[in-house]
């Protein structure tokens, strides 16, 4: 099948899951925050996946969604239009920044991005007649609910929500499998590989290291912006640090490689701390070892190691 | 003229604690090309077992050493238990591997300890020094003793005796330093335990200024990694330079600009500095995989 | 959707099919029991179990049990949000109480008043309760009573030049922006305004400028955490002999405990739980104190803090409203939050109305100074 195809049935099909097992809005609550990590999610793995470039910095960018659309509804813009100025600045200062940043490799990159986000947080933590500092600042009203009504379904805001993150997340796994799969997604898996033979075989490399940078910006900023609007009210922690780790950690987890990986990485690191209320004093043992155990026994990350699983049980089925 | 020592000494102090916690960083990415990230928890780990045994009435003479022992032994658990099972895996995934063991590391310190926060004496009292209207405070004077006496044993042993040069063979081509005879897991399993060793020593070193907690460890990483990469990852000088860099320019910038931006200028000195020198002030010209 | 529907409908199936357990009320509670908000929300998880089994021990309410659904959010708003949810549509309580840090109320607050569910913040920030929001109530001062107090007592002291070194956390920001707003009516003057990072270890370079203003009078040091405590210790090693000012968020012993000898002199606006032995018989909070620092002490071990007392306030009043309305219906428990009289709390003494859902003036505190290494009333 095409991959395409392939990746708007699977990611659809899971959306339409959900919706269905789902008890409580409670349950779509907890769905859209997965769908609204895999958009950011799948960023990472285009950059880090496709050309192999780590961000540390990543909810930098995810903030600057996150606070346009908190910010500029209060100077006339409307929130839709607002999510867009978001992924479009989001997208320019990676441009403009990714220039000198990727010369930089491996973990000066990080430290390089990690330098960028923090600044970012910085700025949304001190100038609070923006942001509201620290404490954060209300997001206005905006309920997807109403879209749905318009066609004649009425639903809780929660389970809009959950549609509206879902139909999204599936557009941006489509995009990301469209690309990886097109001339220009070649170009990036050739610099993944090395710089040297991507530029012999002709490829910009300077270049294509910058748009992907742009396109994983353009990620995080739409599923900041879905937080701030889906909450109602952000702080400056979006642009935190542990949230850059967060977001790669997802990746990797999930698989990299892949965007299916973000969406398990995303599935299983925001649902984990849900089950594991019950166990609240020992979370983060358990969060940490779930980690540790899943690099150690699936070391390219879960879906990659599951396709190999799949594949050498399918072999050995056939020679029998 | 008194403002300007106090800066420096400010700056000093505080950028003794990042070099401290830097040169940690050094060995294990020097053996295994991993920044490893529960570090900061190594930091923690010294800091609070010392705080709890000095609290049980344990005198500091004996409790820092058993704390820095303990630091060790949970170095050596991580590389036992997590990174050599991993084998070959990709660089990123020991890296996120790293990353939950900080987590997990968390966890077991808040059920071990508390979330409370812990400072003790200062080894030498907690009486400021005073100098041309200036003032310090004695336990500075350890923690930068210590971060120096730390980068000489490091520069000696990695570049003078012969498991410090196994480590370096280790960390630039393990294949052929297999082939050369060089027991490439004790060199890793080494470097793991000397690394935490040296973070739990920051940490006993610097609680009595820095106090601690069982979640400081973020922080520490953070202020760490960002002088590591300063310095230029994987050199002992790089670690101690970037280190009182990183301390220096948050004290000037608090004294003479804004303390509201001091953290921002030192982020700004860093991406300036790779903008010209893309491996750090001391770093070597490597390829790296990811 | 007609598919979503039949989730619904399974979960009604579900809820019909359930028996009718013990008749029970469900409390609510998120708290930042974990990360960089702990020693808040730690003290208060602890208060609310302790408070929720004395309780039960006793009784419940009208012969109903009450069962506390405690989730930590770790002050992360994005957290709260979620487990609003979870109280609302999975737990099915009846009030909630939390939100240690402001950020994490604010998320949480809309969610309660949509679903019509009484709401007692833990936080400081005044833009919780000002403006008035239905359901959303809160226990603690706000930072701007805690400047007025402050400032207070230094025109007292016949002072009036300040400087200020606040944390750049929520709470030290928060409470720096709402000292520089009312210095001008409580008739202070800020002349030097410095800041210092949550995780800072030395702040010497800020003190000194401060120091070296010309003409100050005084140093305010809004900020929780250890921050305050390196501030105080700095304060110290710099020989500073200006009169020294710490806020409402350090009042409590860990304090004294982490500044050691630096911390002589210091002065605070805290709550009468730090002083229960000095306070007079006559004093109506007197009761409430010695008998929540006693309880507390014999179930864990150590001393309640200053912000235990908040979650213990709010939730005698959701018990007081219950047994007040004979009813645990969500909004019969509101009403009864807001009809609050004089309730003699640990924090302070409470009155509701309408129009104010802290209930709190400035006599809920109390100017304490440091004092061989306890606290002692200054008035």
């Amino acid at each position: 099948m095409n991959p395409t195809l392939k990746a708007l049935l699977i990611t659809l099909a899971l959306v339409v899951a959900g919706a269905l097992i789902f008890p409580s809005s409670y349950y779509f609550r907890v769905g859209s925050l997965i769908w609204i990590n895999t958009i950011s999610v799948t960023g990472i793995v285009v950059l880090l996946g496709y050309v192999g470039l780590v961000s540390l910095g990543h909810a930098g960018f995810f903030a600057i969604g996150a606070y346009a659309v908190a910010v500029l509804p209060g100077y006339g813009v409307p929130s839709g239009a607002a999510l867009f100025v978001g992924a479009a600045a989001a997208g320019l200062l990676a441009m403009v920044i990714g220039r000198p940043i990727l010369r930089l490799s491996g973990y000066y990159l990080a430290i390089a991005t990690l330098g960028l986000g923090m600044l970012i947080w910085m700025v949304l933590t001190k100038e609070s007649w923006l942001t509201g500092g620290p404490d954060g600042m209300v997001v206005a009203g905006f309920n997807p609910r109403h879209w749905f009504a318009l066609v004649g379904i009425k639903m809780k805001s929660t389970e809009a929500w959950y549609w509206l993150t879902g139909l999204v997340a599936t557009i941006g796994v489509v995009l990301a499998v469209n690309l990886g799969n097109s001339p220009w997604g070649r170009a990036l898996r050739a610099v993944h590989d090395s710089d040297v033979a991507a530029s012999s075989l002709g490829v910009d490399v300077a270049r294509a290291k910058v748009v992907a940078f742009a396109i994983s910006a353009v990620y995080a900023a739409v599923a900041g912006s879905l937080l701030a609007l889906a909450n109602g009210y952000i702080t400056p922690d979006t642009a935190g640090f542990m949230h850059s780790v967060e977001m790669v950690t997802m990746a990797v987890l999930g698989g990299a490689t892949t965007v299916y990986g973000a969406i398990v990485g995303s599935l299983i690191l925001t649902a984990l701390p849900q089950v594991l209320t019950f166990v609240a004093e020992y979370e983060h043992i358990v969060l940490g070892g779930v980690m540790v155990a899943t690099m150690v026994a699936m070391r390219r990350g879960l879906v990659p190691a599951l396709g190999d699983l799949a594949h050498r049980l399918a072999m050995r089925g056939r020679s029998k | 003229m008194s403002e300007l020592l106090q800066f420096v000494l400010s700056g000093v102090t505080v950028g003794a604690i990042y070099a401290a916690v830097a040169l940690g960083f050094t060995l294990i990415y020097n053996a295994s090309g991993v920044v490893n990230f529960a570090q900061g928890e190594f930091v923690v780990i010294g800091g609070m077992t010392a705080a709890a045994l000095i609290a049980l009435g344990v005198p500091v003479i004996i409790a820092a050493p058993l704390a820095v022992i303990a630091g060790t032994l949970v170095g050596i658990a991580l590389y036992r238990l997590a990174i050599k099972p991993a084998g070959k895996a990709p660089l990123v995934s020991l890296v996120i591997i790293t990353i939950g063991a900080s987590i997990f590391l968390r966890g077991v310190m808040q059920v071990v300890f508390d979330k409370q926060i812990h400072r003790y004496e200062g080894f030498s009292g907690d009486d400021a020094l005073r100098f041309l209207g200036a003032t310090l405070l004695p336990q500075s004077l350890w923690i930068i003793g210590g971060s120096f006496v730390v980068f000489a044993a490091l520069a000696w042993f990695i570049g003078h005796t012969h498991a410090g040069r196994g480590i370096r063979a280790t960390a630039s081509n393990r294949f052929a330093a297999v082939l050369v005879g060089i027991n490439t897991g004790r060199a890793m399993n080494l470097s793991f335990a000397l690394s935490a060793g040296i973070g739990a020593l920051a940490g006993v070193l610097a609680t009595p200024v820095t106090f601690t907690s069982y979640d400081a460890g973020v922080l520490m990483a953070l202020k760490g990694f960002s002088a590591t990469m300063l310095g230029g990852v994987g050199s002992p000088a790089g670690a101690l330079v970037g280190g009182f860099a990183i301390g220096l320019i948050e004290a000037m910038t608090a004294g003479y600009i804004s303390s509201d931006y001091k953290d921002a200028a030192a982020f700004i000195v860093i991406l300036l500095v790779l903008f010209v020198m893309p491996q750090g002030l001391f770093g070597r010209r490597t390829t790296e995989r990811v | 959707m007609t598919l979503a529907k039949l989730g619904a409908c399974a979960t009604a199936l579900a809820l019909l099919t359930a028996a009718p357990a013990l008749a029970q009320i469900k409390i609510g509670a998120s708290l930042a029991v974990t990360g960089p908000a702990s020693f808040l929300g730690d003290p208060e998880a602890k208060t609310l179990r302790m408070l929720v089994d004395q309780l039960n021990a006793s009784g419940g309410i009208n012969g109903e049990e009450v069962e506390l659904v405690l989730y930590d959010d770790g002050a992360d708003p994005n957290k709260a949000r979620t487990f609003a949810t979870r109280l609302i549509e999975e737990d099915e309580v009846v009030a909630v109480i939390g939100g240690s840090s402001t950020g994490a109320t604010m998320a949480m607050a809309p969610l309660f008043t949509q679903a019509e569910i009484p709401f007692i913040s833990l936080a400081g920030a005044v833009v919780i309760i000002d403006p008035v929001q239905k359901y959303v109530f809160k226990t603690p001062h706000t930072d701007k009573m805690a400047c007025l107090k402050i400032f207070e007592d230094i025109t007292k002291r016949g002072m009036s030049k300040v400087g200020l070194i606040s944390g750049t956390g929520g709470f030290g920001k928060s409470m720096r922006e709402q000292c520089l707003a009312v210095a001008g009516e409580a008739g202070v003057e800020i002349v030097a305004d410095e800041t210092y990072g949550p995780g800072d270890a030395d702040v010497t370079p800020q003190l000194t400028n401060i120091a070296n203003t010309a003409g100050i009078e005084t140093i305010v040091n809004p900020g929780f955490g250890q921050g305050p405590a390196v501030v105080t210790r700095n304060y110290a090693q710099l020989g500073i002999k200006l009169p020294f000012y710490q806020s409402h968020g350090v009042a409590s012993d860990s304090f004294i405990h982490l500044a050691g000898d630096a911390a002589e002199g210091v002065r605070l606006p805290a709550t009468p739980m730090l002083i229960p032995d000095q306070l007079a018989d006559s004093d109506p909070q007197k009761q409430p104190v010695v008998s929540y620092i006693k309880d507390y002490k014999a179930a864990y071990g150590e001393a309640p803090s200053t912000f235990g007392g908040y979650a213990y306030d709010a939730f005698q009043m959701v018990v007081a409203a219950i047994k007040a309305k004979g009813s645990s219906d969500s909004n019969d428990i509101r009403d009864g939050i807001e009809e609050t009289k004089n309730y003699a709390g640990v924090t302070g003494v409470y009155t509701m109305s309408p129009t104010d859902h802290l209930g709190l003036n400035l006599t809920a505190f109390r100017m304490l100074e440091i004092q061989e290494g306890g606290w002692v009333p200054v008035e």
